[in-house]
């Protein structure tokens, strides 16, 4: 029944990496982008999917306090200041995607709002991962480390780390999903922003060296562990010759599996630890009967429906989206907006 | 008072859980007022109902997308504010919240694309019977979260194992009588607000002279649902007010204003509680009437507050005021609501402007009655979080520095505010554009998870069609 829900959590975990990820990375590029076409292309590439994505990481916060109540209570209160900052860019850019449309004049503030919510909500997701790994300051089961226990140098990389990640995921959707000038963007980007990861990866690598942090030791421990990283590698390599080949179908799930596999080399070497050294998933396990209510109804049916009624979503809207739908959305904004005014001024009459 | 960690947690959760009560309570009414809708439509085959129906399907989306973003901070503040409540009672109130999320999600999000997208696809029967999904889904939502907070009021079905609950008997907890009480409390409230709001907007289109025949049916529908359903709530904040004085018998007295114990009890209509000397200012009661409110006896020996410890008492001016408000606000909608539709059986409605303006300056009136009503429940319950079991003080989390509570406070108050005034904004522009005579065909970009992307195109429908409706 632990196992269960251990793998309940983990896949919401690892879906909602993968899904917001990519939405989150195009909010980052968003900020780059020029002109207000590609702009617009980007909007209509993650409109679909955003609202649902966003859920997984709501079915992870309730899963892990219904069957994990220590490590939701610990975590939570540990990073009461960076998920702070995260609901706040997250509610940000979640309205500007209704709001950027209702106006002209201020479209400025709801794309800033846009790119810098997605920015700080994967910065702050990226940080606490990183003060995670490097070990929070916990006695006795109880966080001691204040209101700044999570920072440290370490934990600002990792969060810049996944940003560049997200970017990463952002560009290989356009890749997948666009034609034309994103295309070709999505494609430079890429190479740009996967050499970056590279360069992050070492770096990171160095510090876990340098600092002696405990997860290298287990690495040492269980050498099989190694499987991941090389899965990783493979894809890495893929991932380089799709590009090659501008083959547009691959850079998306080569860049999916280099996530999976690092989101499985990070559990792996936490394993049986759900709060790294010092709360182990049996520890934190909330009482069978907790556990069985919830088995013989959430998570016998609801899960998988769940899981199905995404997959269902994600076919009907794959493909490349069409110029023309691209176009659509772009003229409506605009005519929307000369209308809207009109209409004001005809119902003052 | 001092400004500690702990008041500072109590007012965020105060005001991030108010202004999120705002639009599920709205969306629940009115998610099954479109089913009745829609049920007539198919019915009649008038196609005013029809028309009403996509009006208020657009509203619906904008208010249930507010709805949505505002409750994922609810998912994370008991961790992040209340620790010690979450790690103490994740047991059963985890658990319960994993439900209302799933349930919400499978229910709503997958046929509520249907509603958006599916008029075309999918056959009037189909169409009729995701619109009840989504309905049964808003209350299936609400069901989960009235046993969270009814196991918090009395708590049932437990023991208590290292430290922690542990739910013994699920059902004791599901079937609670108090749950069974103030959950279908919170729905007639709900209804009420959707009712209330959706005559209002009738009472405003006839007010200005426009869209006469949805305005007709917004208004009557709306006054018949709450001419019937104010007595009915009346009847169930009775039954609640039984349960209070059951378990909870120093949140009773708090409500009364009661401070010692009297036989046989007056009943306080109005005063200035004054907790420094435990006593009254210029009240203004009635003999033996709260021994009968209490009791239905008219001997019968109430229990005052002194019989309370100090620190077991609640804060008495909060649920003093807050309960007459929103009795209050019940009695004036009662009377609103009774008063149009005899106006409105006799015909004569559309020619009483007065009373259209009631009812159209109404539309607060639920909403002020549903957030006075959980004042009254939620700092009645004061000094427990779990009523008699695990203090406020306890809950919070032991190392929430006052610095931290400040930043997020100031953070919440100042998105929120930003957020809802545009939203409000949005909300009355769809209103003042009003229902138009042009069915919305869905877009081929808009999408089941983006419930508000519905509004966009079609408000440029509208638009369109505006000067034709002038």
């Amino acid at each position: 029944m632990i196992l269960y829900w251990v793998a309940v959590l983990a896949i919401s975990t690892l879906l909602y990496v993968l899904l917001d990820g990519f939405d989150l990375g195009i909010g980052i590029l968003f900020a780059g982008a020029r002109s207000g076409a590609v702009r617009e292309s980007m909007m209509s590439a993650i409109t679909p999917s955003w609202d649902g994505n966003e859920t997984w990481l709501v079915a992870t916060g309730v899963v892990l306090w219904g069957a994990f109540p220590v490590v939701y209570a610990t975590l939570l209160s540990a990073f009461y200041l960076p998920l702070l900052l995260m609901l706040a860019g997250l509610i940000l850019r979640g309205v500007a995607f209704e709001f950027r449309h209702r106006t002209e004049r201020w479209r400025w503030l709801w794309d800033t709002s846009f790119a810098g919510g997605s920015l700080v909500a994967t910065f702050t997701q990226g940080l606490t991962v990183g003060a995670l790994v490097e070990g929070l300051p916990i006695s006795n089961g109880h966080y001691v480390g204040g209101d700044f226990g999570w920072l440290s140098a370490f934990a600002l990389l990792c969060g810049i780390g996944l940003c560049i990640g997200y970017a990463l995921l952002g560009a290989s959707c356009f890749v997948r999903k666009c034609d034309g000038e994103l295309r070709d963007l999505g494609y430079r980007l890429i190479r740009r922003l996967s050499l970056s990861l590279l360069v992050f990866l070492i770096a990171v690598f160095v510090i876990a060296l340098a600092e002696n942090l405990r997860v290298m030791e287990r690495w040492l421990e269980r050498p099989y562990l190694l499987v991941f990283p090389a899965i990783g590698v493979l894809a890495a390599t893929m991932l380089a010759s799709g590009i090659r080949r501008r083959r547009d179908a691959a850079p998306f799930p080569m860049v999916a599996i280099i996530f999976a596999a690092a989101f499985g080399t990070l559990a792996i070497s936490f394993w049986p630890y759900m709060i790294p050294f010092s709360i182990t998933i049996d520890q934190a396990a909330a009482p069978h009967s907790s556990l069985a209510f919830m088995f013989w109804g959430a998570g016998l049916f609801v899960f998988p429906l769940t899981l199905l009624y995404t997959a269902v979503n994600y076919t009907v809207f794959k493909g490349k989206i069409s110029p023309a739908e691209a176009h659509y959305q772009r003229e409506t904004s605009h005519e929307r907006s000369a209308q809207i005014s009109t209409a004001t001024k005809e119902g003052l009459s | 008072m001092e400004l500690s960690a702990l008041l500072l947690s109590r007012l965020q959760f105060a005001f991030t859980v108010s202004f999120h009560i705002i639009f599920p309570s709205f969306t629940i009414g009115l998610a099954a007022w479109l089913t009745v809708l829609e049920a007539l439509h198919l019915v009649t085959g008038r196609p005013a109902y029809r028309t009403v129906f996509e009006f208020w399907l657009k509203i619906f989306g904008v208010a249930f997308g507010l709805g949505v973003v505002s409750g994922i901070v609810m998912a994370f503040e008991f961790g992040t504010n209340w620790s010690e409540l979450s790690r103490v009672s994740g047991p059963i109130q985890g658990p319960l919240l994993t439900y209302e999320t799933f349930t919400a999600f499978a229910l709503e999000a997958s046929f509520f694309g249907v509603l958006l997208f599916g008029r075309q696809r999918v056959s009037p029967w189909l169409y009729l019977v995701s619109t009840g999904m989504v309905a049964l889904g808003t209350t299936l939502s609400a069901f989960w979260i009235m046993v969270n907070n009814s196991w918090m009021q009395v708590p049932v079905g437990y023991a208590i194992e290292y430290g922690s609950f542990v739910p013994t008997d699920w059902s004791e907890i599901i079937f609670s009588p108090v749950v069974w009480v103030r959950f279908p409390h919170m729905l007639l409230a709900s209804y009420l607000t959707g009712a209330f709001c959706v005559a209002a907007t009738g009472a405003w289109y006839l007010l200005r002279r426009e869209f006469h025949a949805e305005a007709r049916i917004m208004l009557r529908m709306g006054l018949y649902l709450a001419a019937i359903l104010v007595p009915v709530q009346l009847f169930f904040g009775h039954l609640t007010g039984d349960y209070v004085h059951h378990d909870q018998p120093a949140k009773f007295a708090a409500i009364e204003g009661r401070w010692h114990d009297e036989q046989p009890a007056s009943e306080v209509l109005l005063a200035i509680p004054d907790e420094a000397t435990q006593s009254n200012r210029y009240a203004i009661s009635v003999p033996v009437l709260g021994s009968f409110i209490a009791s239905m006896s008219f001997d019968s020996k109430e229990v005052g507050l002194t019989d309370f410890p100090g620190q077991d008492q609640p804060p008495v001016l909060i649920p003093f005021f807050a309960f007459r408000i929103m009795v209050g606000c019940g009695l004036v909608m009662l009377l609103f609501a009774w008063g149009g539709t005899y106006l409105s059986v006799k015909g004569r409605i559309e020619q009483n402007r007065a009373l259209l303006w009631c009812t159209f300056l109404s539309f607060p009136l639920p909403h002020i009655a549903i957030l006075t009503g959980w004042f009254t429940a939620e700092v009645g319950r004061q000094p427990w979080t779990v009523y008699g079991v695990l203090r406020t003080a306890d809950a919070l989390t032991p190392f929430l520095t006052t610095r931290a509570a400040t930043i997020s406070l100031v953070v919440f108050c100042a998105v929120y505010v930003f957020i809802f005034s545009f939203g409000t904004l949005y909300i009355y522009r769809l209103l003042r554009a009003g229902p138009m005579g042009s069915l919305v065909l869905p877009p081929a970009s808009a999408i089941p998870n983006r419930p508000m992307s519905v509004v966009d195109h079609s408000a440029l429908a509208d638009t369109r069609h505006f000067p034709a409706g002038e």
